[in-house]
């Protein structure tokens, strides 16, 4: 038998995991990230002399219905040109079969990293809503990502905001693919009920992340599956970026789902969320659906509203408490307003004399 | 590098349909136990060998007979049969079975140089000792660590032996001594030879050389994969092995 040194074994194990490129025009980098379907390498395509950010699937001697899974995955993100959502440049096939594509190489953090310095709340807020308005945009086109979590979300280092890994996303645009269509990839996290077929998208199969998925979306009820589960995420991803926690995972039982997620907790020791943002993840994460906001955008006005001191539609108010809470927020033009008024009242009073 | 060790029985052959180690040892025909016996030693002596040198720290002399003993006895008292792939890697359970054994073999103070109804395995220990000595006795690793990295070893190592076999049957020798220098010297990274010399050494384009290399690597590839097949008891064992040394999901 063949010895191999140390140093051999290193290098064997090293080329024989990275993917062959050759045939292609890319030249690979490094491994940047892996998931439960695929991994992604930093590569430079060559002729353009830029780097791109290489997802291949994992598997060897990929089954046809997985290839046509990760075609999709890229079909969906080329679909959706927002600047919320990375852009795709190329899909392809390696000399072993497996199917690639290329994207936008992203350099930032991933949200759960970079909330970890202390950022305002009006910051987290505003990546808050940039997120939404991306996923409002891929719900406008009829689809779903169905696994919204921080570290799918990417902060830029100008603070820009990048929905990532729509590998699980779910296309609801039947004139489009003749067919409602599921990218049914496996994300991390994914929960295949059926072991004998993860990627199977049948009814009873858990696409999504612990803790971040809506209770009809971890009880694998597939049709139920609409926009609004992707507003429980973001009520999640919401609730994470204002007390740092985690919600709790607790995949199928809707009771136990909300009761672990009710909003509370702390940022950096502070005390926890305004009333009025806990009442919106409340909203949010609702367990019926039908008493969530209707869509991504509806949430993002409703932060926006919570930025310009408008009243809520998840935290109704008195007429005395909204006064209130007028005058605080307009307290300089009130206070002007009541010296002119006063001022005016002694003008008449005493002027006449 | 010459071939430095011999082992006896049917090593080299991979069945095409799934077939595992396991089953084979469990199987209740003698000719395919013994078939088994042999494709688990072909993987395995060297690890069990130089854990017991390493580890136990045994004599060359008994560490030999320890590991030859090791092998028969595997079969004859049905040590696998225990084995729950779910439970652990095969690999680990070995080495557990070989804990069990030197420390049986130490309590009865004997060791029968038997393998019941088997013959005994013909294993050609010159080698192994000069591998060793490369890596020093007082190796930090820890026994695990050890076994594993050896173990890893072992399947490159025969899964090189299936290449060259493959090129040479596939007239394809060129595509093997490229790889062989690039990939298989025991050199830093930046000390080896370039494409370009690889290219002016074989009389070759630097893209056949680039072909050739990738052709060598995906076929090494592939064949590590098929012996790994083999030397796992599970589809489970498999998916995690893979994964664990090829960085792969395997379908």
């Amino acid at each position: 038998m063949r010895w191999l040194s140390d140093r051999a074994l290193v290098r064997l194990r090293r080329v024989t995991e990275l993917p062959d490129l050759t045939g292609t025009k890319y030249r690979l980098v490094e491994e940047i990230g892996r998931g439960g379907m695929g991994t992604v390498y930093l590569a430079e395509d060559t002729p353009l002399a830029r780097r791109v950010a290489l997802k291949i699937l994992d598997q060897d001697h990929t089954p046809k219905e997985l290839s046509a899974r990760l075609l999709t995955e890229a079909r969906v993100l080329a679909r959706l040109e927002h600047p919320g959502i990375v852009p795709v440049h190329d899909v392809g096939e390696l000399a072993d079969g497996r199917v690639f594509y290329t994207m936008k190489y992203v350099r930032g953090r991933r949200l759960d990293q970079h909330v970890e310095e202390t950022l305002p709340l009006s910051e987290r807020l505003r990546i808050f809503v940039r997120t939404c308005e991306a996923v409002a945009f891929a719900h406008a086109h009829r689809i779903l990502h169905r696994d919204l979590k921080p570290e799918n979300i990417m902060v830029g280092p100008f603070g820009e905001v990048l929905v990532m890994d729509w590998g699980v996303a779910k296309l609801l645009d039947k004139s489009a693919t003749g067919t409602e269509t599921d990218t049914g990839g496996m994300a991390d996290g994914e929960l295949p009920a059926s072991a004998g077929s993860p990627m199977a998208t049948a009814h009873g199969v858990v696409m999504g992340t612990p803790g971040y998925m809506a209770p009809e979306q971890a009880r694998g009820e597939v049709d139920r599956v609409d926009p609004r589960s992707d507003v429980y995420s973001l009520g999640a991803v919401l609730q994470f970026l204002l007390t740092g926690q985690i919600p709790s995972e607790a995949p199928t039982a809707v009771s136990e789902t909300n009761q672990g997620n009710r909003p509370g907790g702390t940022i950096g020791g502070k005390t926890g969320p305004p009333r009025q943002l806990r009442a919106v993840i409340e909203k949010a994460m609702a367990e019926d659906p039908e008493e969530r906001y209707d869509t991504a955008a509806e949430l993002a006005d409703e932060i926006q509203r919570y930025l310009d001191g408008r009243q809520l539609l998840a935290y109704p108010e008195s007429p005395v408490v909204r006064t209130g809470r007028f005058l605080a927020r307009h307290r300089v033009a009130v206070i002007l307003l009541l010296t002119y008024v006063v001022v005016r009242a002694l003008v008449l009073l005493f002027g006449g004399r | 590098m010459e071939d430095d060790t011999r082992i006896g029985g049917p090593e080299g052959r991979f069945p095409v349909t799934r077939w595992t180690v396991i089953e084979g040892v469990q199987s209740d025909d003698p000719g395919e136990r013994e078939r088994a016996l042999g494709t688990l030693a072909a993987t395995y002596w060297k690890p069990v060998y130089k854990h017991v040198r390493v580890h136990w720290r045994r004599s060359n002399e008994d560490a030999k007979d320890i590991t030859q003993d090791f092998f028969t006895r595997l079969i004859e008292k049905r040590y696998l049969d225990s084995y729950d792939s779910s439970k652990s890697r095969l690999r680990t359970f070995l080495r557990t079975c070989v804990d069990r054994h030197v420390q049986n073999a130490d309590r009865d103070e004997r060791r029968l140089k038997r393998g019941g109804d088997l013959s005994r395995l013909d294993i050609d220990f010159v080698g192994v000792e000069e591998e060793l000595a490369r890596k020093g006795l007082g190796a930090e690793a820890s026994p695990e660590e050890l076994f594993e990295q050896e173990t890893i070893r072992s399947l490159f190592g025969l899964a090189v032996d299936d290449l060259k076999k493959e090129c040479e049957a596939r007239g394809k020798t060129v595509h093997f001594q490229v790889f062989e220098a690039y990939d298989l010297a025991d050199r830093e990274d930046d000390r080896g030879p370039t494409y370009g010399d690889l290219a002016a050494d074989h009389a070759l384009a630097v893209t056949d050389v680039t072909n050739y290399l990738a052709w060598a690597r995906r076929e090494f590839r592939r064949l590590v994969i098929e012996r790994l097949r083999e030397m796992t008891g599970s589809d489970d064992e498999f998916r995690r092995e893979a994964r664990s040394i090829l960085g792969v999901e395997t379908g």
